[in-house]
């Protein structure tokens, strides 16, 4: 079974490692990616302003020629996922914006298109139960905090992801790799987004919230699906031990490089390297690489 | 007890029935059948409950007074039961309604209560020696009831029932400590429920409210989280009978909480989720609240969430003016999360008055929750043909002539039932459904 795949820019770049366990614990798995021909930046923010159609252009015409291709499209990055979702969405309610908006890109899409998550591919298509089946790995109780952000989850109507106050999806795909998974309240909270261009200490002082819960929770390591999310958590923890010196690193990893350990992969090629904080000391403690 | 005496039926020479009944037995339809028997007519009250009282009962004090909900409450529910024109129904439901104004037929189902009223002398040594206890609705969970049971010490009629659900006997055969020890050899757990007719020239529908279920409101953990209760819960434990004997001490692990956080408008003015209505009540209960508290714990700190005061009653601007003086804080914003951190609970809200966000660790969290219609309310106006609106109260005949009667003649509307009210409000727009029924039967 193949899927149709728009990676988006980051997974090109920052977010290599992401993008390339992905595509490796898809083959194990049965399926391959398909990377959408002639992809371009998904639009990076769905508009607030109600009437600014032409933030959509992109990802409408993302949507647009995927559908000439299958009916399934399938990504990775959660904000890439939030945009063209809720775009799709909208394509589907409001007749109105969607005549207006395929009379500029010169298509004709009517929103017909499922859009999933890589996750939600696991979960309906391939089944968790099958997943655990195909686990090489156990993660040996590794205690693993899904952090979910908020793009995957809000606004609900439009997502449909999972429960918004308290999702389980995340937990279950864990469980199935024979992760523990823990529970922390901040779970479902921002990582500071784009404050880290601007206000840089605003997204700091979240990533130091949501890290700490998780530790205070018992987790050894962070699993992100999200490339922004990431950056923050990960990458500015050096500069959140300048803020708290009591603050203890932890490990952030895509929850794609945690499929790849348990199914096996070669430790080599799941791009730890990308990771500020290096999660191999506690893999090795866990015998896991 | 009133359903002793022999009754006359009243009717006119057209065989008009002059004779109500009221549903529901809260402070609205024990207000009505006391003006309807007091006019001389006779009165049936239904009440689902094993006795009368409502909601009222588990207040600890009602607003602007200050004065004891018990204590104004329990002479009316004497009253009601040893008046000689009213005939109480507890534990019973109406099942069927037909007819018309002056000749309604109506049927009643009395459930099982496995015990013979008739022979019960309201002792209490059955309640005292059953070994089955289980949380109390009347406690909102808080507290352990037995599986025989009265509602309160003071309740009207003073006659227990058995939960089978919960009773030893009915789960395990076996037990029987209530049978054993009855001097009057009133428990009969073959007891089955009775189907009743009655005929009657007019009815007063007063069944009442709901509260819409802490568990609805994730952003509040979803009803998991222990101390996080609503406003009925926090009567509970403010009340002398209560679980905790009316000191403050939090569901969780019983301490006396220092810092309180009160949220109105949790589920109500909120078109987008839950309720779009003002449910009218919950800012003046909720600084009644704050001040009850503040008058048993000194030294505690409370905030209070609020999107505007809506204090339009007699007395009730001034209650909320002492209360802002007694030193409780106001902050006007909605609270968007509450999540537990070790002991306490992490509050975030918005200051909108100063553009700030509000982080509060707090010992306890209060939810004024929406007051919503029974989910039953929309079978009864089915049965006894009347409208009922998109929320499931029921529809009065226009919005602002005829705020007591149906669309069905004979047929009237009495408090929260209608629409959210407070007591005095319920009072009057009882005693108005009563005054309505008098000229009924006045002109027939």
């Amino acid at each position: 079974m193949n899927y149709l795949y728009f990676p988006g820019c980051t997974l090109y770049t920052k977010a290599k490692n992401f993008d390339q366990t992905a595509r490796n614990c898809s083959l194990l798995l049965g399926f391959e990616l398909v990377e959408l021909p002639n992809w371009t930046c998904c639009g990076a923010t769905f508009p607030l302003a109600t009437d600014n159609l032409m933030a959509l252009l992109p990802p409408a015409r993302i949507l647009a020629r995927a559908k000439e291709q299958g009916e399934v499209l399938t990504t990775l990055c959660a904000i890439c996922f939030n945009v063209i979702k809720r775009t799709n969405h909208l394509l589907q309610k409001d007749g109105e914006k969607r005549e207006k908006i395929n009379q500029f890109i010169e298509m004709n899409y009517q929103g017909d298109l499922k859009v999933l998550h890589y996750l939600e591919i696991l979960k309906q298509e391939i089944g968790f139960p099958t997943l655990q089946e195909k686990v090489k790995k156990p993660l040996n109780e590794l205690q693993a905090a899904p952090y979910y952000g908020c793009m995957l989850l809000r606004p609900f109507e439009e997502m449909g992801f999972d429960d918004k106050e308290r999702p389980t999806l995340f937990e279950e795909f864990l469980s199935a790799l024979g992760a523990r998974p823990i529970d922390f309240p901040y779970k479902i909270e921002c990582c500071g987004s784009f404050q880290s261009v601007g206000t840089p200490e605003v997204a700091t002082e979240c990533a130091y919230r949501i890290l700490t819960s998780a530790m205070r929770q018992g987790a050894e390591v962070v699993v992100s699906t999200c490339p922004l999310c990431t950056f923050n958590l990960d990458q500015k923890q050096s500069d959140i031990l300048k803020d708290h010196l009591d603050f203890k690193t932890i490990p952030v990893l895509y929850f794609t490089q945690l499929l790849g350990v348990a199914m096996g992969l070669d430790p080599q090629t799941l791009g730890f390297e990308q990771n500020a904080v290096d999660p191999i000391p506690l893999l090795k403690r866990k015998g896991l690489v | 007890m009133g359903g002793e005496q022999k009754i006359e039926m009243g009717a006119s020479e057209n065989g008009f029935i002059k004779r109500a009944m009221v549903i529901g037995g809260g402070i609205a339809g024990i207000t009505a059948s006391i003006d309807i028997g007091n006019a001389g007519y006779e009165v049936l009250l239904v009440e689902r409950l094993p006795s009368i009282g409502g909601h009222m009962l588990q207040l600890s004090e009602t607003f602007p007074t200050l004065d004891c909900a018990q204590c104004t409450l329990t002479p009316k529910t004497v009253e009601t039961g040893q008046h000689p024109r009213i005939r109480l129904h507890t534990y019973s439901e109406v099942v069927r309604v037909a007819g018309r104004a002056g000749n309604f037929s109506v049927q009643i189902r009395k459930k099982a209560a496995y015990v013979d009223w008739e022979k019960c002398t309201g002792c209490g040594l059955c309640q005292q020696k059953c070994p089955s206890k289980y949380p109390s609705e009347f406690d909102r969970r808080m507290g352990l009831g037995k599986a025989i049971y009265t509602l309160s010490p003071q309740a009207v009629p003073n006659k227990p029932v058995i939960n089978p659900d919960h009773c030893r006997y009915f789960l395990e055969k076996k037990c029987r400590v209530c049978e054993k020890i009855c001097p009057v050899g009133a428990i009969n757990y073959q007891q089955e429920d009775r189907l009743i007719e009655e005929k009657v020239g007019a009815i007063v529908v007063a069944t009442g409210f709901d509260l819409m279920p802490v568990e609805r409101f994730g952003e509040y953990g979803y009803g998991e989280i222990p101390d996080v209760i609503d406003g009925l819960s926090f009567e509970r434990l403010n009340s002398a009978s209560g679980p905790t004997n009316g000191e403050i001490r939090r569901p969780s692990d019983g301490r006396i909480p220092k810092e309180v956080v009160f949220i109105q408008c949790s589920g109500s003015r909120d078109p987008e989720r839950y309720m779009p209505y003002c449910s009218r009540v919950c800012c003046m209960y909720t600084a009644k609240h704050a001040r009850l508290y503040k008058h048993k714990v000194h030294d505690g700190q409370v905030y209070i969430f609020y999107m505007d005061i809506r204090s339009t009653g007699k007395g009730y601007e001034e209650f909320i003016q002492q209360t802002m003086e007694e030193g409780i804080l106001y902050l006007r914003g909605r609270v968007s999360r509450i999540f537990r951190e070790g002991e306490k609970m992490v509050v975030w809200g918005v200051d909108t008055l100063t553009g700030k966000k509000v982080e509060v660790l707090a010992d306890l969290v209060v939810l004024a929750t929406a007051i919503v219609p029974h989910q039953e309310t929309k079978t009864l106006a089915q049965i006894l043909g009347i409208h009922s609106d998109s929320y499931g109260f029921l529809t009065e005949a226009e919005r602002k002539l005829k705020p007591v009667e149906t669309n069905q003649e004979g047929i009237y509307l009495a408090g929260c039932v209608q629409g959210p009210k407070d007591i005095a409000d319920t009072v009057a727009h009882a005693n108005a459904a009563a005054s309505k029924v008098q000229a009924l039967f006045a002109t027939h």
